[in-house]
């Protein structure tokens, strides 16, 4: 490899890791505004202007708590647990591909950590080793409410990764590569976003997005209500920091990866013409840079919305108890999928691209006429003595 | 000495993939020796982890992407998830003397070493594979030439593992069902 | 409908009383396919939340913002002074006795020759301590002076203490200040009547 190509890859890569963490960063501040403003209050303003230095103070705090170690805990697994958390959230943004490409000179780099070519795998395969982080944590704290915590979550992981995978094997299908560049690039055109040809796919990936992140409503494995703290109960200063923290850049990387499989990654409307307006008036270089740093805006401003999104539901809709979690996920959300994906490939035999709209069709018929036949409430309920 | 010698002489014609095969394959021993001797099963279970991350590794040596991947994804992400899932209810605080007597070490012992003699003797016997620098495809062990492969010259004994597949899952919903008189949990 | 509703709503009135006429009745009716769904009832939560994200938000910002407590608030206490200047105060112990949570003590001292312009009666408090630990802002002392000399400000609360020292008032803190009377419910008076327009008259 070319030293000029390793220097702007080094750099690619140091910007994606930096931006990842001060996103998650910012992410926590973000939370506790979101939050605010949905309850109608106004959210950290003390520290810096409008609070901006909120997540410092916090960090502040995290550091100078006492780090403690259960007596009874196994040191190392416990030691272990916070840095596996961390080290699986940071790995997976490496292969998202966050824009076109950097020209400089006659060198043409992408702005993407690696390109390898089974992308979403890889996501997929460092997702589910994320798993590990809160179980050995949890096991390590010696405590039965952590231990607990860590067993949702892993059976909750499990359970939910069918069902991500099987809604994305629908996208494979249709883009026929696991690379996330190619199937960005398959999505060139607003109306074949894979939002508009996968709704049903989509919806079930954002909620098992919101599972695997342990996000509200399906924050089982925190659930402080049942298990005191969850599988981070024993767990202070840095160490739990670190898993907090690992929490928010899991959703900064699953709201990546929702606009990269759905929306069209670094695709916008009248992409083209923009990238050939700016590579006319600004010369082939500069202008198709210029094109990169716009394609990576948007991505950007995507991801921000999701991960508004994510914390949008999270003020919003109270937690699932277990078994209904479990139901939704075993019992609708895989046949769901399955369906999804046969319904794919009837649609790629017969050329038809919209085919999965017929079970939303389906879905909202059923839905209609199972509510107008049912039995109505009474409009003022008067309690009966 | 000798053999010491040209054993340097060996190291300093490997190029970065060799020492890097070297140096993982002595970590995955290393793991795979921890897998055996830990005495907390919970170590035991992290150390097998651990020995598929190496293999996974060893994957990406050979250039099998995919296979890599499905590794980590199959093995390290689900089944061994499960394993740990498994003892991790289970309470093993004291070391369980009691159930290595002597027979099962004998036993142990011995099914170990008939099976090392076996794999000696197999890889004795097996022609190590060539191929010709100037004609290998760079593509080999890529997940599109790994699906044309599987589904045409392979589609039969695929097909059948994935209905094996299908009738274990079968067989596993049978097994989870509850029945009219079963307590509910 | 409205007829309907009024006759049950008589009807029921004599077996219980609603404090609001949003309560429902719990049901255990099977959940339609659209329920079960879940999508439009969540859909339906994120459409609140999201207005209330643009609604004005309720927070006052405290120490700069201070909202208006109402003029029945019980703040800092003050020891009154009357027209005069002189103060009320007669130290005959009776706040101290109402005082439930005893944090009023005090020693009474007989006024001298010369003191007619600082003191009003023959007796007065010569020290007047109040521990703001105790303090539990009940009123009760205000109710119990016979000489309207003990007030609870509506208008400025006991700042927080930060050393024991700082917790024990005493005159020096409590005594109304000349140049910053207090007048409980008509701010624009300036100048203190004789005896405080309040609730409550002396016979």
């Amino acid at each position: 490899m070319d030293l000029t190509v390793l220097i702007i890859k080094s750099l690619v890569i140091l910007a994606i890791f930096g931006i990842t963490l001060l996103i998650a960063t910012y992410s926590t501040y973000a939370e506790r505004k979101v939050a605010a403003f949905l309850q109608d209050r106004i959210g950290p303003n003390r520290a810096g202007p409008l609070g901006l230095l909120q997540p410092i103070a916090d960090a502040g705090k995290m550091f100078f708590k006492e780090d403690f170690i259960p007596a009874q805990a196994s040191k190392w697994l416990f030691i272990l647990g916070p840095c596996l958390a961390m080290l699986t959230a940071l790995m997976s943004s490496a292969v998202i591909p966050f824009g076109d490409s950097i020209k400089y000179a006659s060198y043409d780099v992408p702005v993407q950590g690696l390109d390898v070519n089974v992308g979403i795998l890889y996501v997929f395969g460092v997702v589910s080793l994320g798993v590990y982080g809160i179980m050995i944590g949890g096991w390590a704290s010696n405590n039965k409410f952590s231990l607990l915590g860590a067993i949702r979550a892993a059976s909750q992981n499990i359970s939910y990764e069918v069902a991500l995978g099987l809604s994305i094997i629908a996208i494979l299908m249709m883009t026929g590569s696991l690379s996330l560049r190619h199937i960005v690039n398959e999505q060139a055109n607003v109306w074949e976003w894979n939002i508009f040809t996968q709704p049903l796919g989509f919806v079930i990936f954002l909620t098992c997005a919101f599972a695997e992140c342990n996000r509200t409503p399906f924050d089982l494995p925190e659930c402080e209500t049942e298990l005191v703290g969850g599988y981070h109960t024993e767990y202070s200063s840095m160490k739990l920091g670190l898993y907090l923290f690992s929490e928010y850049i899991n959703m900064f990387t699953s709201s990546a990866v929702i606009s990269t499989l759905y929306f069209g990654g670094f695709h916008y409307p009248f992409m083209t013409q923009v990238h050939d307006a700016l590579v006319g008036s600004l010369g082939d270089v500069a202008g198709h840079n210029v094109a990169t740093l716009i394609g990576t805006v948007v991505l950007f401003a995507k991801i921000f919305f999701f991960i508004f999104f994510f914390m949008w539901v999270r003020w919003t809709v109270p937690r699932f108890r277990y078994d209904q979690l479990m139901n939704l996920g075993w019992k609708s959300l895989i046949p769901l999928s399955i369906l999804n994906v046969i319904l794919t490939g009837a649609g790629l035999l017969y050329n038809i691209k919209y085919a999965t709209w017929a079970i939303v069709l389906v879905m909202v018929v059923l839905g209609a006429t199972n509510a107008i036949k049912a039995p109505r409430r009474k409009p003022v309920a008067v309690p009966q003595v | 000495m000798n053999q010491f010698d040209s054993f340097l002489a060996h190291l300093k014609t490997l190029t970065a993939a060799g020492y890097m095969f070297y140096g993982l394959g002595f970590i995955t021993l290393l793991s795979a020796i921890t897998v055996v001797t830990a005495r907390n099963p919970i170590h035991s279970v992290l150390a097998l982890i651990f020995t598929f991350f190496c293999l996974t590794g060893h994957y990406m040596l050979l250039n099998a992407q995919f296979l890599a991947i499905v590794n980590i994804i199959v093995y390290a992400g689900a089944i061994m998830v499960l394993f740990l899932f498994a003892i991790m209810f289970l309470n093993l605080k004291q070391d369980d003397e009691e159930s290595k007597v002597t027979l099962t070490k004998t036993a142990g012992v011995i099914v170990g070493g008939v099976l090392m003699v076996l794999l000696l003797s197999i890889f004795n016997a097996a022609p190590v594979g060539t191929y010709n620098p100037g004609t290998f495809d760079a593509q080999t062990g890529m997940v599109e030439r790994l699906g044309i492969v599987l589904y045409s010259d392979y589609i039969l004994p695929f097909e059948l593992a994935s209905v094996l597949f299908l009738i274990a899952m079968v067989g596993a919903v049978m097994l989870g069902k509850r029945e009219a008189g079963d307590p509910h949990f | 409908m409205r007829a309907q509703t009024d006759q049950q709503k008589t009807e029921d009135s004599k077996h219980l009383t609603m404090l609001t006429n949003r309560s429902k009745q719990v049901s255990n009716k099977e959940m339609t396919l659209a329920e079960r769904m879940y999508l439009p009832a969540i859909l339906g939560g994120l459409a609140i939340t999201i207005r209330h994200f643009f609604m004005k938000k309720a927070t006052i910002q405290y120490p700069e913002v201070k909202r208006y407590l109402g003029p029945v608030f019980r703040g800092h206490h003050v020891l009154k002074r009357d027209e005069q200047g002189r103060e009320r105060c007669t130290a005959c112990g009776l706040c101290a006795v109402a005082c439930p949570a005893e944090a009023i003590s005090m020693v009474a001292a007989e006024r001298k020759k010369g003191e007619e312009t600082l003191y009003r009666e023959e007796k007065y408090a010569a020290v007047y301590e109040i521990n703001m630990l105790r303090c539990i802002f009940c009123g009760l002392c205000e109710e119990a002076c016979p000489k309207q000399a003990v007030y609870l400000r509506h208008d400025r609360m006991v700042p927080v203490v930060t050393s024991r020292d700082g917790v024990i008032y005493g005159k020096d803190k409590l005594v109304e200040k000349l140049d910053d009377r207090y007048v409980r419910n008509n701010p624009d008076v300036k100048a203190t009547p004789t005896e405080p327009t309040l609730s409550r008259s002396v016979a």
